[in-house]
């Protein structure tokens, strides 16, 4: 097929096998940002295919996994509620709350539609005025543009009974934070292709020189991740320590200027939890004052749900890269896809399922240095 | 607006220790196989119902009944493709097919919920007149019950179908070996898609049309061809060809493994399953039969199911391994390898 058989090109991807593993001198750690890239890696059987030429540690770029627990408890909160549809991307279906999932609120009566698009919510609402509609805007900058529209054309049409349950969180300040964490073993990134997409790259430039770190903007296919991976080693084979964009077909340096200005015009920044990880400042988007009329929580009182993480669940470590799933005393056992103890077991994103579901065949990873 | 009162956790994980009945139970997962485990066989299970098959053999006399009944809820009623009514009698027949069976008669209840356009119900009908005129067997009785506007997705069909088995055929999950190669008569996941397509109002530069048929021509073509050689058949309808295989895997105490690029997905299926998450490997299928044939026979089954319009598209796809047993696990086109599981429940589209 046209723009997707070409980048799962067998032949070529042992051509760019055999460059990397060429290449490295030694075995680099390098860490694929994004959800979407983890499950490239371990559908398509990437890491197997290096064997081990280098480490990858997946990072905390799964929405899903780093929507904080509190989060999940308000939206099952206003999924229970007789007034109210809730609408979501399909994979916040089964993420565990504290005491539940959204399936299971619909099970017992609660309204709960999956859309492909807020503005598919948006319209739900137009055409069901007695409701209350509301859209659970999780997600990167990536997903944030469109919500952002969701919200403003809410409120240019005037439409009284839509509201969002804002969970944004950004990239780079997570980025940061890893770097900065005293057990990082992070040597270069695989940035996420789709979020450069809107945002462009200017803001890894200073974390790239601070941290000396390369950092390779790069797709979601096969050979566009064995691209990025290649880059990032021959940045660290010569000692260099720059932006470069592997993604050259969808991201300019710029990004998509009209989307970043709808996003800071409807968000602005603040300190967001993430699952797992803790408070990260001014890693999270949230409703500007004038947009809190749209804001769920103001408009349901959801301000006294309070959530604790189960600490049997070691998805911080996992979202931190300090933890192959594989080595979770938990993994496979008391954690699986239908009995999950934390978010990266249930998202198709999440690091977790993507063992299990491609990989827990495999021999497990050889034991690494987990952080205490 | 009043707050709404939030009380705290109303049911403890595991999650799928639910105390009522989810869609995903209905996805024929792991949570479907659950459901009929621990809530329908401890109570009526019995030596044919707990073979967990598609239908069941039971002597009468000297001969042998096959008998296979299936609901079918789909929406919308009317699809690229088909209709309801295409797949209730497709549906039943292939599973009696399946069984190695000859199908003679259906059954066939309904459910129509207050308000169905009659239009609609009279085209349902015609098509499956027409659909079982054409497999050369009768519908002999049937049901209706009407239900309150609300209580039904427009209509439900229950069919029941009942053949002959043939003495000499056999095909059972259970009969996988090593060595055995993995047949499927055509292109995958177009049902499901199409399915999808018109409820998310998706417009595909083609569109995808069902491929709900009747597969007791391509049975009958096998069995001429390579009778003996036929360990398993199967109709991998809903959770798709990956469901069935991890089904015959477990019951067959063997591994699978599967070539990504010999799958015959369709550049439109492939493209509707990339834009919305979706693996294709779990979308139904209504109009291919999957055939683990002996090796010695595939060559001769291949060309028998190439003969028939259905089967032109008929191809290799995967092998019977002694690795992995009861693991399904994917070739991947780029070289690497994955396990091919069944799902928890439902298939939900990705975020992004």
């Amino acid at each position: 097929m046209r723009f997707l058989s070409e980048y799962r090109d067998p032949v070529l991807a042992r051509t760019l096998i055999q460059r990397i593993q060429t290449t490295a001198s030694r075995r680099w750690t390098l860490m694929e940002v994004c959800g979407g890239q983890t499950h490239t890696i371990v559908r398509q059987g990437l890491d197997e295919l290096l064997g081990g030429a280098i480490e990858m540690i997946h990072g905390p770029g799964c929405p899903v996994c780093v929507t904080p627990l509190e989060q999940i408890d308000k939206a099952l909160a206003l999924a229970a509620h007789p007034e109210v549809i809730f609408t979501s991307f399909g994979d916040m279906l089964r993420v565990p709350g504290s005491s539940c999932d959204l399936l299971q609120v619909r099970a017992r009566g609660g309204t709960v539609r999956v859309v492909y698009s807020p503005l598919d919510a948006l319209e739900l609402a137009i055409r069901t005025p007695d409701k209350q509609v509301v859209f659970f805007a999780v997600g990167f900058e990536t997903t944030a543009p469109a919500n952002a529209m969701a919200v403003w054309r809410a409120r240019q049409l005037g439409v009284p009974n839509f509201s969002v349950l804002v969970s944004h969180v950004t990239v780079p300040p997570a980025m940061t934070a890893i770097l900065d964490s005293p057990d990082n073993r992070v040597q270069a990134f695989l940035a996420a292709g789709h979020v450069c997409a809107v945002m462009g790259w200017t803001e890894y430039e200073p974390i790239a020189a601070r941290y000396r770190v390369p950092i390779v903007v790069t797709g979601f296919e096969p050979l566009d991740i064995l691209e990025g991976m290649l880059m990032a080693v021959q940045q660290l084979e010569s000692g260099r320590h720059e932006v470069e964009n592997q993604y050259v077909r969808s991201v300019r340096r710029e990004g998509t200027p009209p989307a970043q200005d709808l996003v800071r015009q409807v968000f602005r920044l603040g300190d967001r939890q993430w699952r797992g990880i803790g408070t990260i400042p001014a890693s999270g988007l949230m409703l500007r004052e004038e947009y809190a009329d749209f804001d769920a929580e103001i408009r349901f009182s959801l301000g006294h749900i309070h959530a604790e993480e189960p600490a049997e669940c070691r998805a911080g470590d996992v979202l931190r890269g300090n933890l192959k799933p594989t080595q979770c005393p938990a993994f496979g056992t008391r954690c699986t896809p239908e009995k999950p103890l934390g978010a990266p077991m249930v998202s198709s994103e999440g690091a977790c399922a993507a063992y299990y579901n491609y990989a827990r065949f495999r021999a497990p990873a050889p034991a690494a240095e987990v952080a205490s | 607006m009043t707050a709404i009162r939030y009380d705290g956790p109303a049911c403890a994980l595991p999650l799928t220790d639910t105390q009522r009945v989810q869609l995903g139970h209905g996805s024929g997962g792991k949570m479907s196989a659950a459901l009929i485990r621990d809530h329908f066989l401890p109570v009526l299970g019995n030596h044919y119902l707990s073979q967990l098959a598609d239908g069941a053999v039971v002597p009468i006399g000297n001969r042998r009944l096959v008998v296979s009944t299936d609901s079918f809820v789909v929406s919308p009623l009317e699809f690229p493709g088909g209709n309801i009514g295409t797949l209730a009698v497709h549906g039943t027949l292939n599973d009696v097919a399946m069984m190695g069976g000859d199908p003679l008669y259906l059954t066939a209840g309904f459910v129509l919920e207050e308000g169905l356009s009659l239009d609609v119900l009279d085209r349902v009908v015609r098509t499956m007149g027409h659909c079982a005129d054409e497999a050369g067997v009768q519908l002999i009785a049937g049901d209706t019950k009407v239900v309150e506007r609300g209580k039904a997705d427009g209509m439900f069909i229950n069919t029941t179908g009942i053949g002959l088995l043939d003495a000499t055929f056999h095909p059972g999950p259970a009969r996988a070996r090593e060595g055995d190669v993995i047949l499927v008569s055509g292109a995958l996941g177009r049902h499901g898609m199409a399915i999808m397509a018109v409820r998310e109002g998706l417009a595909f530069e083609s569109t995808i049309t069902s491929d709900t048929a009747n597969l007791t021509p391509l049975v009958a073509l096998l069995r001429a061809a390579a009778s003996e050689g036929i360990a398993t058949l199967r109709d991998p309808t809903r959770g798709g060809l990956a469901s069935a295989l991890n089904e015959i895997a477990q019951a067959s105490n063997v591994g699978m493994e599967l070539d990504e690029a010999a799958l015959p997905i369709p550049a439109e299926v492939a493209a509707a399953c990339e834009m919305l998450g979706l693996d294709p490997l779990y979308v139904a299928n209504e109009g291919v039969l999957m055939a683990i044939v002996r090796p010695e026979k595939a060559e001769a089954a291949l060309e028998a199911l190439r003969t028939h319009p259905a089967g032109a598209e008929a191809c290799v796809v995967g092998r019977v391994v002694s690795d992995h047993p009861r693991y399904v696990v994917l070739r991947t086109a780029i070289g690497g390898s994955r396990v091919v599981d069944l799902l928890p429940g439902d298939q939900l589209p990705r975020i992004c």
